[in-house]
């Protein structure tokens, strides 16, 4: 059982800057990124392929600028090029796919055997005992989940939750919303990609197709985060995405663990919950519309 | 000031839905100005203003703001010497960040040399509180407060504020009081005044009432068919009645004015 929290704490964290970037990208900034699948792929290859080559610690903000680059290539094709937001992130991720394979060596999968990890390195200090993978995938999101908060108060954090916020006024008060979009997307993809290096050094192997639907369970910890404890404030919000991020793998260990759900039927389940979750607000409206009907149909219904 | 040199835009050229919003326009607006403009429905009011600001290149002719051509300047780069306030409230304020956080990014445009990593400073807190109580309002007290949380006249008020935070050189006023309830309009119109006044702001308004046109400011400008057909100021517009106005509009534009909102209040 001792076994299972562990795991769940330590996939919870790491995880936990995937919902992160979306924060940034589809809360914040109102844009719904899809370059997050092959994105975290691209950070996952760049870490393993670095690692295989003597550079573990190099390897994190490699990845972290081949992630803001890829965000940038999202954010050029919208704010320049005027390709829809979704669509821009679909045609980045998909380019990126044969990008990742590139980077793995046109191999679709690469393995670090005897090569040093972060992991490894730390593990040999001994600090931390059995809670090593814990203890450096808890410092590295909450070192991001405070600077993060840090910058979104900073001016140039304000101008990107203006844009978000109302697009006019930022124009209006001087700040090109054709940069903070760029800025607000790379800062969120190289987010991303920082989890799949973490994650690709954790596990010692990067796959070609390890992104697959990871934007959805992303979603899904956000929105448990947020229904947990609300979108008060900017710091709130963003110790949320982590509460949530935890709380999900801690279903997901339950469900692996008890087999209530046969694990393959799992993202299954995860979509079905994050698009009722998102589609909550407008089913709640028409409930209250029938309600609001069957109520005048009724008081009609007397007057006969 | 402001310069308009034969200005022309055509909306969706070559379809049936052509529309030449703007026929070779020409205006001089002098520093200090303060130009009230009244028009027909669609006699291209807003999109003289939009031409001005940069929400699109005009097809034609050139615009200069303070004897530079920015004819093509995007519009965002022109919004540091330009303030505008829109009818609608909420066009002019980020409604899910705070008073003061809304007021930070109006300052920016004070000092683009402000390192871009800065938060707001205690100092800048002190001067945000000592300009929302010029609004009278009690904003001063609310400034942690989200903007979506104050009335559509709070927020005009505040836009207001933002918008003049720096003095630009010319401040765009598009029927501002128009969505508001009387009182609050009366109340926000008033600062409106006083905020151009003491600053010296070159300012022009739009506006559909016609005593308010002849009363504020010092010039006024009917528009009709994308083109200015009357422009008047000084004595001739001092002795001048809403029935004048009606008569002269008439003799420039060819037809009777024809604005329902004009006509109901």
């Amino acid at each position: 059982m001792l076994y299972i929290a562990q795991t769940a704490l330590e996939l919870g964290f790491v995880y936990a800057l995937i919902p992160m970037a979306l924060f940034l990208s589809y809360r914040v900034l109102d844009i719904a990124d899809l370059t997050t699948d092959g994105d975290f792929v691209l950070g996952m290859a760049v870490s393993v392929s670095l690692a295989a080559a003597g550079h573990p610690f190099l390897a994190l903000p490699a990845a972290m600028i081949a992630g803001a680059l890829a965000g940038f290539v999202t954010a050029f094709l919208q704010t320049r090029l005027g390709v829809p937001s979704i669509l821009a992130g679909i045609v980045t991720n998909t380019g990126l796919y044969t990008v990742n394979l590139m980077v793995m060596g046109w191999s679709s999968n690469v393995n670090l055997l005897k090569q040093e990890t972060i992991f490894s390195l730390f593990r040999g200090t001994g600090i931390g005992g059995a809670w090593y993978e814990l203890i450096i995938v808890a410092v590295i999101t909450l070192l991001a989940a405070v600077i993060l908060i840090w910058f979104l108060n900073t001016r140039i954090g304000l101008s990107i939750r203006a844009t978000g916020d109302n697009k006019d006024m930022v124009q209006a008060s001087s700040i090109n919303p054709g940069f903070t979009i760029s800025l607000g997307l790379m800062i969120a993809n190289a987010l991303t990609a920082l989890c799949g290096a973490v994650v690709g050094q954790m596990q010692k192997s990067a796959d070609i197709n390890s992104g697959t639907g990871i934007v959805v369970v992303g979603l899904a910890c956000l929105i448990i985060g947020e229904t947990v404890l609300g979108r008060k404030s900017i710091p709130r919000n963003v110790f949320a995405v982590i509460v949530g991020s935890v709380i999900y793998r801690f279903i997901y260990a339950i469900v692996l663990k008890t087999q209530i759900v046969p694990i393959e039927c799992l993202k299954l389940v995860t979509a079905f919950i994050v698009g009722l979750a998102i589609a909550m607000p407008t089913i709640k409206g028409r409930y209250l519309l029938e309600k609001q009907k069957a109520a005048a149909k009724r008081r009609k219904g007397g007057l006969k | 000031m402001l310069r308009l040199e034969n200005i022309s835009k055509t909306f969706n050229p070559g379809t049936v839905n052509e529309k030449k919003a703007l026929s070779g326009l020409n205006l001089h607006v002098k520093k200090g100005d303060f130009v009230t403009i009244i028009g027909s429905n669609g006699a291209g009011k807003s999109t003289l203003f939009n031409a001005i600001s940069g929400g699109f290149y005009v097809d034609e002719g050139s615009v200069i703001l303070g004897g530079r051509d920015i004819t093509f300047v995007p519009e965002y780069k022109r919004s540091q010497s330009i303030g505008r306030l829109f009818q609608d409230p909420l066009k002019g304020t980020a409604p899910h960040m705070t008073i003061e956080e809304n007021l930070a990014l109006a300052y920016l445009r004070a000092d683009k040399k402000k390192a871009p990593l800065s938060r707001i400073s205690k100092k800048d807190k002190e001067m945000f509180r000592e300009k929302l109580s010029l609004l009278e309002m009690g904003l001063e007290d609310r400034m942690t407060q989200p903007v979506g949380l104050l009335s559509g006249g709070q927020r005009q008020a505040l836009t207001l504020l933002m918008a003049t935070y720096v003095i630009p050189d010319i401040l765009l006023l598009d029927e501002h009081t128009a969505a508001l309830d009387p009182g609050t309009a009366a109340k926000v119109l008033e600062l409106t005044e006083s905020i151009v006044a003491e600053n010296g702001i070159t300012c022009m308004m739009v506006t559909h009432n016609m005593n308010q046109a002849l009363q504020l400011g010092n010039r006024t400008l009917m528009m009709a068919d994308g083109n200015i057909v009357l422009d008047i100021e000084g004595e001739e517009r001092a002795g001048m009645t809403v029935t004048d106005l009606l008569d002269r509009f008439k003799n420039g534009a060819g037809h009777e004015m024809n604005n329902d909102r004009i006509l109901l209040s």
